[in-house]
């Protein structure tokens, strides 16, 4: 039971506070606590926690850092956009809709990684990191100039909103850089039962053979070939797999609104992920959780500063930054850490003698 | 040859130039925006190549450039060269700034946590310019007051700006090689750069050497803001963003750290995107401009001019 | 091995039949012919040619910087040979990566040790298991029963491996965090959790106290005799090569100056020439 415990009190503390958090939100809203507009977060937090866990996967476990995780999310969303009109009226089940749009999500983008990682995973280091760059910028870019209508005949698509030739009744799904009509399908729950399939997919892949493999990869490249590890394969189990979740969160976001835009999945979006997965620690699936949803918030929560709030979440990042990793800061808060202790021990052994002389009396 | 068939051959002919102007009108074009990109790839290079990080706050530097350029120009009344120094002069502060505040208390850890301190005084340096100076666009007049050129009667434009940033840009990158390869505390940078532990050893101070670099590289910036808003005339605080992006895409390009390598490729990115701007599709130069660079890697995976250091084993 | 194959600049060399009683008549394990490198113009490793049965223990030794690791770096497919080919169990490695000619059966340690320093013990060794271990990725996913099966043989036969090599009571302790003598015998319990037919350690003593030295000398022999494999080893400590080792291969230069049973070897004027340099008055 203790080596249970210590193998895998880890992964239970991750999923209890996931499930307690989720079980305390709906409590506060369904006793009507939250304004509205708290309530609008809960979604895009789901999602964000989702996409800071699988870039973890990849930058964390596997050591690689990718700068494109947005444009996964990217294709997810259109991808889910366009699944669900497709399927509005076919199916009248809004859940289930959403939930065929989010595989529908992970599957096209996991192709995507796939197409991606080919070449991208022979690159190295700080290249990697550009390629993946390059890319996110690549699938925005289509996105952003993709047309896709339906109409009888079935689905059509172009790069010129001129060349789409919809027939009578047909319906735009996507235009272009005016980005897609979505539909408000996406619920907590759902986005909670992601954040759990998510969780169960990372958590049981680190730790099984395929994790200790990639982690080996990370520790080790050279070492990890020489006991048998094709490094290509593990580098890209880990992509594509964070690929289809960044996919799935995707489609739940696309799915949130009632538009949007090509323009959301870029550089500085997958930079904000990372920054979660960083600051969260990385190969911490419990850190990327609880950085993604109080980073979310932060700036959300300093809307009453107005324009002060950006400036003030970048000193935030900064000295949070600082602060883990400066010798010298920590040199600085161990003393600090020391003295309090100290000063606290101090003042206890002052009282506890009192009390103890209380208690002979 | 009948008179149809000469009408015919003189229009095509007409037409033919019309084409080959305009292709050199491209190139000049692609050679000019080029050259910008370079002067920015060389900033980001020298910091790579020393400091062994990815200063993704580069690209702001060279926005608070611009910024302190126009304010010199438009509210002091002073002359464009003064406002070219006085932001050189400032950049410089910042970049020593920057670095001691930000990045020297990194040293040694690893360079993702740099990264991300990186990406904190980017959106820093941002927000600041925006609280400062406004989130709305100004528009910058040009610093250069040289006549355009004009060939074949006009159907050719050289402007003055053109002529500057190209001629800049050469003379940056001359004086980067000899400063480099001459100077003493040139060589010093690029002992740092080949082995910071050794080069210690030997007596060089390597925070004093990383820190010139950032302040050589934020003067370079100052200079790249100046001349991108003389041809880019819109400023406004995230100016300076995609240009960084770009012009480390092109530093990568070229061979990261190299400094022929990062003029190579800024010059080369700046006339893939005006190419395929003119002669393919307008809305997709992004996306060619990075699968130009995505083809180079996979063939050069260590950019066009930069050397593969295999690891030992 | 045919007499004509071999460079001409050789050393002439008594070669006796090295081979132990019991590997006679059976292929070899390692089947190394006119190996050579060059690295831009420079010729690291030249007319390399060797065999080893399938038990043997040999022995690769010569100054610095004569090209021993370089021919480890080869038989593991690190670098490609500019020259020759090498047959592991009868079968050519051209073009294979490293970790297929390990799943061929080469293993090998690192003169510079390369664990998984943020792993436990006992992971690393798990991790040389990766491919004995009989788990689909899916299984893995969804912890079906064959996921707890092959962990539980997994863990069952990792602390067999640490156990052999005296390992068992630091399973838990983080790899990089283990003494240097440990650390060596780490690195090759997970060599030998991938099943290997040879096994090829570039300096196993280098850093151990004499101590540890003559328990390393004890551990290479119960490897060959409990495993029945191979083992080829690069070091600079002459006692443990003397000792342990049944054929001895000297190189110099990049090439092979010298092959032998450990007493030719001693004896033989071009090593001591290698070694101590020619004598003046010669």
């Amino acid at each position: 039971m203790k080596n249970w415990l210590k193998k895998n009190g880890k992964n239970f503390a991750t999923y209890a506070v996931v499930i307690i958090a989720f079980i305390v939100m709906q409590v506060l809203s369904n006793a009507g606590v939250l304004t509205r507009s708290v309530k609008g977060y809960l979604i895009p937090i789901c999602v964000y926690i989702v996409l800071a866990v699988s870039l973890n996967l990849v930058v964390g476990i596997s050591g690689e850092l990718s700068l494109g995780h947005a444009g996964f999310m990217g294709v997810g969303a259109f991808t889910g956009v366009v699944i669900a009109a497709c399927l509005k009226g076919v199916i009248d089940n809004d859940i289930l809709r959403l939930l065929l749009a989010m595989a529908g999500g992970g599957v096209v983008a996991g192709v995507a990684g796939v197409l991606i990682g080919i070449p991208v995973l022979r690159l190295r280091g700080d290249y990697l990191a550009i390629v993946t760059l390059a890319f996110g910028e690549i699938l925005k870019n289509i996105i952003g100039n993709l047309y896709i209508g339906k109409d009888a005949l079935g689905l059509h698509f172009a790069f010129k909103a001129e060349n789409l030739h919809l027939a009578e009744g047909g319906k735009k799904i996507l235009e272009g850089p005016m980005g897609a009509a979505g539909e408000k399908l996406a619920t907590f729950g759902v986005g909670f039962a992601l954040i759990l399939f998510t969780l169960f997919v990372v958590l049981n892949m680190v730790n099984s053979k395929e994790g200790r493999a990639i982690k080996a990869i990370r520790d080790n490249r050279i070492a990890a070939e020489s006991v048998g590890i094709n490094v290509t394969a593990f580098k890209m189990k880990a992509f594509v797999t964070a690929a289809v979740l960044a996919g799935m969160a995707g489609a739940l976001y696309g799915l949130n609104f009632a538009s949007v835009s090509a323009t959301k999945f870029d550089f500085n979006t997958s930079i904000d992920i990372l920054v979660f997965v960083v600051l969260g620690g990385m190969g911490n699936i419990l850190g990327s959780v609880i950085a993604a949803a109080v980073l979310y918030v932060l700036p959300e929560a300093m809307r009453s500063l107005y324009d002060y709030r950006m400036i003030l979440y970048a000193i935030v990042l900064i000295v949070v930054m600082l602060m883990t990793w400066s010798p010298k800061f920590k040199q600085m808060v161990q003393i600090v850490t020391a003295w309090i202790k100290d000063s606290v021990r101090k003042l206890f052994k002052k009282s506890g003698k009192e009390v103890g002389l209380n208690e002979e009396r | 040859m009948t008179e149809t068939d000469l009408s015919a051959f003189v229009i095509d002919c007409q037409e033919r130039e019309e084409t080959v102007l305009s292709f050199i009108q491209s190139l000049i074009n692609g050679i000019s925006i080029g050259a910008v990109y370079a002067i920015i790839a060389l900033g980001y290079t020298m910091v790579y190549g020393i400091a062994k990080m990815l200063n993704f706050a580069h690209g702001d530097v060279i926005m608070v450039g611009a910024y302190i350029s126009f304010c010199v120009t438009q509210y002091l009344g002073l002359p464009p060269i003064v406002s070219v120094l006085a932001a050189m002069v400032v950049c410089t502060l910042l970049g020593i700034l920057i670095e001691g505040l930000a990045y020297k208390p990194l040293r040694g850890v690893p360079s993702l946590a740099v990264l991300i301190t990186a990406i904190g005084v980017s959106y820093f340096l941002q927000n600041a310019a925006q609280l400062i100076w406004g989130s709305a666009p100004k528009i910058y007049p040009s610093v250069v007051a040289i006549e355009p050129v004009q060939l074949f009667g006009g159907q050719i434009v050289i402007t003055g700006q053109v002529i500057v940033t190209v001629v800049a840009s050469v003379l940056i990158m001359v004086a980067l090689t000899l400063f480099t390869g001459k100077t003493k505390i040139g060589k010093a940078m690029r002992a740092v750069s080949e082995d910071r532990d050794a080069a210690q050893l030997m007596g060089i101070n390597v925070n004093r050497t990383i820190s010139t670099t950032f302040a050589i590289g934020s003067a370079l910036a100052a200079i790249a803001g100046v001349l991108l808003c003389s041809t880019v005339p819109t400023l406004m605080p995230t100016t300076g963003s995609m240009p960084g992006i770009r012009a480390f895409t092109a530093a990568v390009f070229g061979g990261i750290g190299s400094i022929p390598g990062a003029m190579l490729g800024g010059i080369l990115l700046g006339v893939i995107e005006t190419f395929s701007k003119a002669y393919l599709a307008s809305e997709f130069s992004d996306a060619i401009v990075f699968l130009v660079l995505i083809l180079v890697l996979l063939v050069k995976p260590a950019g066009l001019l930069g050397k593969q250091v295999q690891e030992k084993v | 091995m045919k007499k004509d194959n071999y460079p001409k600049h050789m050393v002439e060399v008594t070669t006796t039949n090295l081979m132990r009683e019991q590997d006679k008549g059976k292929l070899p394990v390692l089947d190394v012919r006119n190996l050579g490198i060059d690295f831009g113009g420079l010729t690291a490793v030249d007319g390399f040619n060797m065999t080893i049965g399938p038990t043997e223990i040999s022995g690769l030794i010569g100054p610095n910087g004569a090209g021993k690791t370089t021919i480890f770096n080869l038989l593991t497919s690190v670098y490609q040979p500019t020259r020759g080919s090498i047959l592991v169990n009868g079968i050519d490695t051209k073009g294979m990566t490293t970790a297929k000619v390990n799943r061929l059966g080469v293993a090998r340690t690192f003169q510079n040790i390369r664990l998984f320093t943020d792993m436990s013990a006992l992971d690393n060794v798990k991790v040389g298991m990766h491919n004995s271990i009989k788990c689909g990725f899916l299984s893995s996913l969804l912890r079906l029963p064959p996921y707890f099966k092959a962990e539980k043989e997994a863990n069952k036969r990792a602390m067999e491996l640490l156990e052999f090599m005296g390992l068992a009571d630091i399973a838990d302790v983080k790899a990089g965090s283990l003494p240097y003598g440990v650390q060596r015998r780490l690195e090759i319990a997970r060599a030998l959790a991938t099943n290997p037919s040879i096994i090829l350690l570039d300096e196993p003593a280098a850093g151990m106290n004499p101590t540890e030295t003559e328990e390393l000398m004890h551990q290479i022999r119960r490897i060959r005799d409990t495993f029945q494999i191979a083992i080829f080893l690069i070091e600079h400590d002459m006692n443990l090569v003397m000792n342990v080792c049944e054929g001895i291969v000297v190189v110099n230069y990049g090439r092979i100056i010298a092959k032998g049973t450990p007493e030719q070897i001693k004896n033989n004027p071009a090593v001591i020439e290698a070694y101590l340099g020619k004598k003046e008055t010669d």
